[in-house]
């Protein structure tokens, strides 16, 4: 028989309770929106999966919560998918466009600039929310998803890959471009963003799910319940748990899954371009 | 096709570095000139002016009829091959060569007509529909050539094109860019540090040192009479041999002896091929040979004459052995040098 080294016991279990520990949040999740909400009242999570899933699905998606009834799940799904995408698309094309500016221009004190940009990384939005609101609510941007996306645009950290990305192109490919008569938004639509398809793929995955996840901004910004994002809305849900109605333990659970999904799908089908963008260069 | 003249070109960079000093000269139409010399010596920094990539800190440059000195590298009607290729490498074969047209605005139908054209002309048909990466570097290196040509330029710009290629490759390509060159019969100036491609490739060859022109002249002159030591010991391999030498009543003279005739006084450097030192046992000299290099067609000997060391070239049959050896000179291959400033007398 085959001697299974220690080592490898331990390996494993380390490994199974980490999983376990990832897994079984979810599956407690799964579990009480396949439960009818009075049996969770009464007993708590179990182990028994009951067959609620349907049900709760359609009431998460359809039914509104709150007075106005504009907070459906489909609803808050659709803002989540405006703000996570607005995001990350925006980001991507401030951050690829500062950063050509910052590689290919002879600008004076473009490093200095660059640097400045990169120091706003210490400066999160937790740490400006008050100027931040005061200037969206001046522009009349609350509740709406200019507002939302706007003042998260610019991105430090998507300027700083595609400005590394970009010193790694070789010069000759700039010289046989300025060759070909390809002028600097040729060079750029033509060339550099076609090599970069990577660098995006994998900036794309960081920042949707950065911006899908965002909770605090949207609290600020939103307070039409139109505009909730699944993240701020499942908050709300909860909290109208009180009063003498039974708590919807079913609607809320899935909304939480529904919630998670986006960006694991998104991770599951970008990460081979995900680690090819972070690790090797297609030049 | 198109003349090429520059007019006292010069370059400093914002450090204050002067790469090409003031450079005067005319290329004539449909000429293959090649500018050599080592790193450093400014050739690129020539050729990268010429195609425009790089400013011009003074004097002029003439393409054709028209001054060019603020022209941008697309309009000067020039094409370029680059060292690493520099090929579009998320562009397909037929679009790496398709794309300056495309830039242009020439039609589709056209645009297709030039690349299969160009692609038949170098042998690259059966790969248009790969991308670069799925090429050998000889492949790369045509497609590279079929994007200069299918632009039609007046001017063809090489940069060192064949130093990433393996020794076989190399040789077979020089042949295949000449071939070329002469076909199309396209104003060229081709950059390279490899003395063997300047000699077999170039109508004319520019050496270039320390970001000044050494000489310019057809092969066979910077060959055989080399403007300056720097040429001499550049151009050949093995290189000329240069001997510190004695002129007194109007003779040269080594060691004592008299190699040849020569008016003037002094010391002098005196350039001897090691092809015109010939083995010969009635001959005047006698030299010590300490090494021999067997080269197939012919052996390097590496001897030592009157306390200096040089090389000798002889044929295969020639028998050779280590020790001494009584060689003659011919006296009409000699070239002299001023002992001091390097310059041929």
């Amino acid at each position: 028989m085959k001697r299974i080294k220690l080592e490898t016991i331990v390996d494993h279990s380390v490994l199974i309770i980490g999983s376990l520990i990832m897994i079984l949040p979810v599956a407690m999740l799964l579990q009480m929106a396949s439960t009818p909400d009075i049996e969770t009242m009464r007993n708590g999570p179990g182990l028994v999966f009951g067959d609620q899933i349907p049900a709760n699905f359609e009431k998460a998606m359809f039914e509104a919560s709150g007075f106005s009834g504009e907070n459906t799940g489909l609803r808050m799904l659709y803002n989540s998918l405006i703000l996570g995408l607005g995001f990350a698309i925006g980001k991507i094309v401030i951050g690829m466009m500062a950063a050509y500016a910052i590689v290919y221009f002879r600008l004076k004190f473009a490093t200095l600039a660059f640097w400045i940009i990169f120091t706003t990384l210490l400066l999160p939005l937790e740490v400006r929310i008050l100027p931040s609101y005061e200037i969206v609510q001046k522009l009349g941007m609350l509740n709406t998803y200019q507002g939302l996306i706007i003042p998260l645009i610019a991105s430090a950290t998507a300027t700083f890959f595609f400005r590394q990305f970009f010193r790694s192109v070789p010069e000759e490919l700039i010289e046989a471009a300025r060759i070909d008569g390809a002028g600097p938004i040729k060079f750029f639509v033509d060339i550099l963003v076609p090599l970069s398809r990577t660098m995006i793929a994998a900036m794309f995955i960081i920042m949707f799910v950065y911006g899908w996840n965002q909770y605090l901004w949207p609290t600020m910004i939103t307070t039409d319940e139109g505009m909730f994002t699944l993240v701020r809305g499942i908050k709300q849900i909860t909290q109208t748990l009180e009063g003498t109605n039974l708590p919807e333990y079913g609607k809320s659970n899935i909304l939480q899954i529904i919630a998670i999904l986006p960006p694991v799908l998104i991770v599951i089908f970008f990460q081979s371009w995900f680690v090819k963008g972070l690790t090797e260069s297609d030049k | 096709m198109a003349q090429v003249t520059l007019n006292t070109l010069r370059k400093v960079y914002p450090n204050g570095f002067e790469a090409v000093k003031p450079a005067s000269f005319t290329i004539e139409k449909g000429e293959f000139v090649v500018l050599v010399g080592p790193s450093g010596c400014g050739k690129s920094t020539m050729l990268r002016m010429i195609a425009g990539l790089e400013d011009i800190t003074q004097g002029d440059l003439q393409i054709g009829d028209r001054i060019v000195n603020d022209v941008d590298p697309a309009d000067r009607d020039i094409a370029m091959v680059f060292q690493n290729y520099a090929l579009y490498p998320h562009m397909t074969v037929r679009k790496n060569i398709g794309y300056g047209l495309k830039n242009r605005k020439i039609a589709k139908d056209v645009i297709d007509q030039k690349v299969t054209d160009a692609a038949n002309l170098l042998n690259l048909n059966d790969y248009l529909d790969r991308k670069p990466s799925q090429l050998s570097g000889g492949q790369r290196q045509r497609v590279a050539m079929g994007r200069a040509i299918v632009r039609d330029p007046s001017l063809f710009l090489f940069d060192e094109p064949l130093s990433n290629l393996d020794a076989k490759l190399r040789n077979q390509m020089r042949i295949e860019i000449k071939a070329l060159q002469r076909r199309l019969g396209v104003t060229s100036v081709y950059v390279t540090h490899d003395q063997v491609e300047a000699m077999t490739m170039a109508d004319r060859i520019i050496v270039m040192n320390g970001g000044e022109i050494e000489q310019i002249g057809t092969p066979a002159q910077v060959y055989h009479s080399p403007a300056s030591t720097f040429v001499a010991s550049f151009m050949g391999a093995p290189p000329m041999n240069l001997l510190d030498a004695l002129v007194a009543e109007n003779a040269a003279m080594i060691g004592g002896q008299t190699i040849a005739q020569f008016a003037g006084h002094g010391p002098v450097t005196l350039g001897i091929r090691p092809e015109d030192i010939l083995p010969d046992p009635n001959g005047d000299f006698e030299i010590n040979v300490t090494l021999i290099e067997e080269l197939g067609a012919h052996r390097i000997l590496h001897a030592t004459w009157a306390g200096q060391t040089i090389m000798v070239s002889v044929a295969k049959d020639v028998t050779a052995e280590t020790g001494t050896m009584h060689v003659a000179i011919k006296s009409d291959a000699l070239s002299f040098f001023d002992a001091q400033t390097g310059r041929r007398l």
